[in-house]
């Protein structure tokens, strides 16, 4: 199965809670890179990301998280679907994102 | 000389304040997950380097951290709370029925003689439990299915487990409370429950005196005295002297019996703290006076400890997790404001002095002695 690099942005907390001194982590995803196989590939690297991304109970993306690659808001596309190929290629980041909200 | 230190969880993280037992000067450490909710951190009595804290946070769900140098480094342990089987449905602030959904750890109590084994009290509310020190959790199914779950409403903050009181004298023993829907009890080790609300009474339910529906905040026994348990509720500072079978009211004369901690004595199972808050609509002390009310008689008669409180202009609240005692001798008390104070007393609450002032909003204060 391929793999290929993709580079992941995360907001500051979660790169707390990984242990990470950037926001860019560089992630080894086999097979088709969409959203779910990159997660997986992420929690699988960071154990403590677990859960912070997508709900547990439901596997689906948390609220107040968004995904943007390529200009594009990608949250509300489906889990098993293509990321731009320009995420695949590594010239382009996939983005984690935390609402902008709360006190 | 013994030292103290005192784990305090608040809306932008954890800190943990030391003293020696003199308890006059204490050093401040944090903030440890910074920016972070945390519920609620606790010690294990059986070892206490061993600290269970509750991270959560809107965004990014439930992180649970382990610490086994009391506080000084941490490690993330499991996360994954599943309900046992069909959740079924409680009811919603409206009385339509909701599903169940995991929100929050509100508290840890860690086990008296085991330091690997912890229970976690949840939103939505469930109890949960660790035999492998937070790596994995299973929930006690038994609570949540016993007959009266789909009746159970959430509070202003969510239908919450908030306490849960290991009876020292019976390892099978095991009280929890939940807002809103009461106290449980179970014989079993936490397998079978039954509700323990008989003599409390809510004017806010359609049937004041039934058997489940009622926002109890808090409730604490004093473990030589395992059979008397002492209820803060919604309304009402309530007392109990056959193991939650049945209650009567002892909020006396106090100014208010709203309010949300409280706490015993360590070492007078009589003694009793609780701090009085104006009402369920303004949340905050009567008058602007902050004041813990502390009963020597089990109840009823209530005098106020002003000595080093601010007695003017004071409009904080004091959380349900947020009191506490040490076993010291004499007994020191304590407790966090909405208003990132945290007060001590080492004289059983004849004075106090503020050991931390400008902390985040307070959520919880666990005491711990330390050798």
């Amino acid at each position: 199965m391929p793999v290929t690099t993709v580079r992941v942005v995360l907001p500051t907390h979660l790169r707390t809670l990984a242990g990470l001194d950037r926001g860019e982590v560089r992630l080894a995803v086999e097979g088709p890179v969409t959203q779910r196989s990159v997660l997986d590939a992420l929690e699988a690297r960071y154990p403590a990301l677990a859960g912070t991304v997508r709900d547990r109970a439901t596997d689906r993306r948390r609220p107040f998280v968004r995904f943007f690659a390529c200009q594009e808001d990608l949250s509300h596309e489906p889990p098993d679907a293509p990321l731009p190929e320009p995420v695949c290629a590594g010239t382009e980041p996939f983005i984690v994102l935390g609402a902008i909200a709360g006190g | 000389m013994s030292s103290v230190r005192i784990l305090v969880g608040t809306r932008k993280g954890a800190f943990v304040i030391t003293a020696d037992g003199s308890r006059r000067a204490w050093t401040i450490d944090g903030p440890h997950f910074a920016g972070w909710e945390i519920y609620h951190l606790k010690g294990s009595p059986a070892d206490p380097g061993r600290v269970y804290a509750s991270q959560s946070s809107s965004w990014f769900g439930q992180v649970v951290h382990r610490s086994d140098d009391g506080g000084a480094t941490w490690e993330t342990v499991g996360n994954q709370f599943a309900y046992d089987g069909e959740t079924g449905t409680h009811q919603w602030y409206d009385g339509t029925p909701h599903p169940w959904e995991f929100a929050r750890v509100w508290h840890f109590e860690p086990s008296l003689d085991d330091p690997t084994t912890v229970y976690a009290g949840v939103e939505d509310a469930a109890l949960f439990r660790s035999t492998d020190g937070g790596a994995s959790w299973s929930e006690l199914a038994g609570l949540r299915t016993h007959g009266t779950g789909s009746s159970w409403q959430p509070g202003a903050g969510g239908m919450c487990l908030h306490s849960i009181v290991l009876d020292p004298s019976d390892p099978e023993r095991m009280f929890v409370a939940i807002s809103a829907a009461g106290v449980f009890r179970s014989d079993d080790g936490g397998t079978t429950w039954r509700p323990a609300n008989r003599g409390l009474s809510s004017q806010f339910m359609p049937e004041p005196g039934a058997e489940v529906g009622h926002c109890v905040h808090h409730i604490a026994q004093h473990p030589d005295r395992p059979g008397t348990l002492f209820m803060q509720k919604h309304w009402d500072v309530m007392r109990s002297d056959d193991a939650g079978d049945t209650w009567h009211e002892v909020s006396g004369n106090l100014p208010s019996d709203f309010g949300f901690p409280i706490a015993v004595h360590a070492h007078e199972p009589e003694t009793v703290y609780v701090v009085p808050i104006e009402s369920d609509a303004v949340h905050y002390p009567p008058e602007g006076k902050l004041r813990v009310y502390r009963s020597r008689t089990g109840g009823n008669e209530w005098e106020a400890l002003t000595a080093g409180l601010p007695q003017s202009d004071c409009y904080v609240n004091v959380l349900r997790d947020a009191m506490d005692v040490d076993r010291l001798d004499p007994c020191g008390v304590y407790f966090g404001t909405t208003g990132g104070q945290v007060y001590g007393s080492a004289d059983g609450g004849d004075t106090w002095t503020a050991i931390a002032e400008h902390l985040p909003a307070v959520l919880s204060v666990e005491a711990q002695v330390l050798p």
